[in-house]
């Protein structure tokens, strides 16, 4: 069962990813065993296919780094929730196809190590007797999410998503 | 038809380039004038756009930049960055290679970014551009792909904060502090999704406001846009389009009014940039190196301005002062001017222009520990070396003091120490 890594605010992208384990500097194979390597070092081991990842406000924030979020994809992780989420960091998930949602009221009802069972397609997430409900992206991220990704949306109709 | 309402900065440049009337929160696709991509993504950049089918639509308008680890520390950076360059010349984009400079600083002194453009760049810095009135702002490797494939990128106009700018600021206090007294105002998402509109009247050169636009992004903003004036009306020989005037009767979400005339110097304290305090209540904390530079603070004025602090005097024994050029061209006016000659002579070490330690990459990574004082924008935990290591942010008048004395100082500290 998918089990919720808990953090708090302020979660920005060198604790995600540190500069100095970008890909270019450590290599494509290497650069996602860094992921919370100084604030969570057992993360990258210990995470499982499909976690959830539970942020506080700001999540995200600092370098537009993609493969800080493409480290978590490559690790498996399964979704985000999040007080609220820095917005190129936000891009970044949407652009990975790492499923985001800004649920402040849910957050607090998440606990580290908690397990849990999700459908983020449908916003629900489960634990227990008890279920939460997210809210769903706006119209715009609905239809290009239909198509995989904006990238998807893009190379198969050459425009974005309710671009005229 | 009812009259258009009065429009900020960001709803007009906006609607300028998607061809359309458009406000705060509508969505807007709109042409790109330009595309900046970095060293540390070109490679993720690259494998998008081959993805995609696709190449620059308009590679003109299409920068590499080798500014983040340059030169090459590694042979795996050696390789993307050679990649770039082959990608660069395969498709006729622009590139500024090795000791050219900040990719910032570069597409300010290139003419690249100017009033009423919109400027994408593959660095969160990129709101730097809104200095003259460009619409910069930074995204991640896909989306910059897209804009270089496409010509065009997507956004949802921003709402604006109006901060607007009062009194004169006293001696030694800086544009530096009037931007991180303004963070510590909005707070580190207090500006999120949103567009800060600065309105600063006459006050400032260019290189001031380029530090107030670069530093509105630790506040989250999209953009960073400050109204023309001064210098930016009378040199650089700049066109000035109607559309970047933000219109009287505007509607923004939130107003802030910082009187400079009560500022003292500032400094943010670990491990958040809004973690901002008065220098003079850090003061006599030891510090292991200084570092001056960056898309921040590495322009000609923050040299002289460093120079004017470390003339005639000695860096202290225990601490090392890193001193990087925002890009060639500063190092050669520096150069030109005596500015290094001070500084060497203080004991200062120069690097290549280029981003330096500013990410804990090379040039100048932190031990366990150790405390820097650094004219950067981010003091996150580890951002410059070790997870333990702390960094505090302040200007390049309070850093050359900081040298000086190898403990947190005033500008002041040192000249009072020289006159008893």
């Amino acid at each position: 069962m998918p089990r919720v890594w808990k953090f708090g605010d302020s979660v920005n992208t060198d604790d995600i990813l540190p500069g100095r384990y970008a890909p270019f500097m450590v290599g494509e194979d290497a650069f996602p065993t860094y992921a919370f390597h100084l604030i969570r070092p057992e993360f990258a081991a210990q995470v499982r296919k499909g976690d959830l990842l539970v942020g506080g406000r700001n999540w995200g924030l600092g370098s537009s780094r993609e493969y800080a979020p493409m480290a978590l994809r490559r690790l498996g992780v399964g979704g985000i929730v999040a007080a609220s989420f820095a917005r190129i960091h936000y891009r970044n998930l949407l652009n990975l196809g790492i499923p985001a949602f800004e649920a402040p009221d849910v957050i607090t009802e998440l606990h580290d190590g908690d397990e849990i069972e999700f459908d983020l397609n449908a916003g629900l997430i489960t634990r227990g007797a008890h279920t939460f409900q997210l809210t769903p992206p706006p119209e715009f991220l609905r239809e290009a999410l239909k198509e995989g990704s904006i990238l998807d949306y893009y190379r198969k109709h050459q425009k974005f998503p309710g671009e005229r | 038809m009812s009259l258009p309402r009065p429009q900020t900065m960001a709803e007009k440049i906006l609607s300028a380039r998607a061809r359309e009337t458009v406000y705060a929160g509508d969505l807007a696709v709109v042409e790109v004038d330009h595309v900046m991509i970095v060293d540390s993504i070109a490679q993720s950049v690259i494998a998008v756009l081959a993805d995609l089918h696709a190449t620059p639509r308009y590679p003109e308008r299409v920068s590499f930049v080798i500014d983040h680890v340059a030169p090459a520390s590694t042979v795996s950076v050696a390789q993307a960055q050679k990649e770039a360059r082959e990608y660069a010349a395969a498709h006729g984009c622009l590139l500024f290679d090795v000791g050219r400079g900040i990719c910032h600083q570069v597409l300010m002194e290139e003419g690249i970014a100017r009033p009423g453009r919109i400027v994408l760049g593959s660095d969160s810095h990129s709101t730097t551009y809104g200095a003259v009135a460009a619409f910069g702002t930074g995204m991640g490797a896909t989306d910059i792909a897209l804009a270089a494939a496409s010509g065009r990128t997507w956004l949802k106009v921003p709402e604006s904060v109006k901060v607007t700018l009062t009194g004169d600021l006293r001696p030694g206090v800086t544009a530096k502090d009037v931007a991180l007294e303004m963070i510590r105002e909005l707070g580190a998402d207090g500006a999120t999704y949103q567009s800060v509109e600065i309105h600063a009247g006459d006050r400032f050169t260019r290189g001031e406001r380029m530090t107030l636009a670069n530093l509105c992004v630790e506040a989250g903003a999209k953009a960073g846009l400050v109204v023309p004036g001064g210098e930016i009306l009378t040199h650089y020989g700049y066109e000035i389009p109607d559309f970047v005037l933000p219109d009287e009767g505007a509607t923004y979400v939130r107003e802030l009014t910082l009187d400079l005339g009560a500022l003292a110097p500032r400094m943010s304290a670990p491990s958040e940039v809004d973690n901002v305090h008065d220098v003079a209540d850090l003061r006599g904390l030891r510090v292991d190196q200084v570092f001056i530079g960056t898309c921040t603070n590495g322009r000609l004025e923050d040299l002289h301005a460093a120079a004017d602090v470390l003339r005639g005097r000695r860096v202290a024994p225990h601490t090392r002062l890193l001193v990087i050029p925002a890009s060639s061209v500063v190092m050669e006016q520096a150069m030109a001017d005596g500015t290094l000659l001070t500084l060497l002579q203080a004991g200062a070490v120069l690097g290549t222009p280029g981003c330096g330690p500013c990410m804990g990459r090379h040039q100048g990574v932190l031990a366990p520990g150790e405390v820097c004082v650094s004219t950067s924008n981010r003091n996150f935990i580890g951002r410059m070396g070790a997870a333990d290591a702390r960094v505090y942010l302040a200007s390049p008048a309070v850093a050359a003091a900081t040298a000086v004395t190898g403990h947190i100082a005033l500008p002041e500290d040192v000249r009072q120490e020289v006159s008893a």
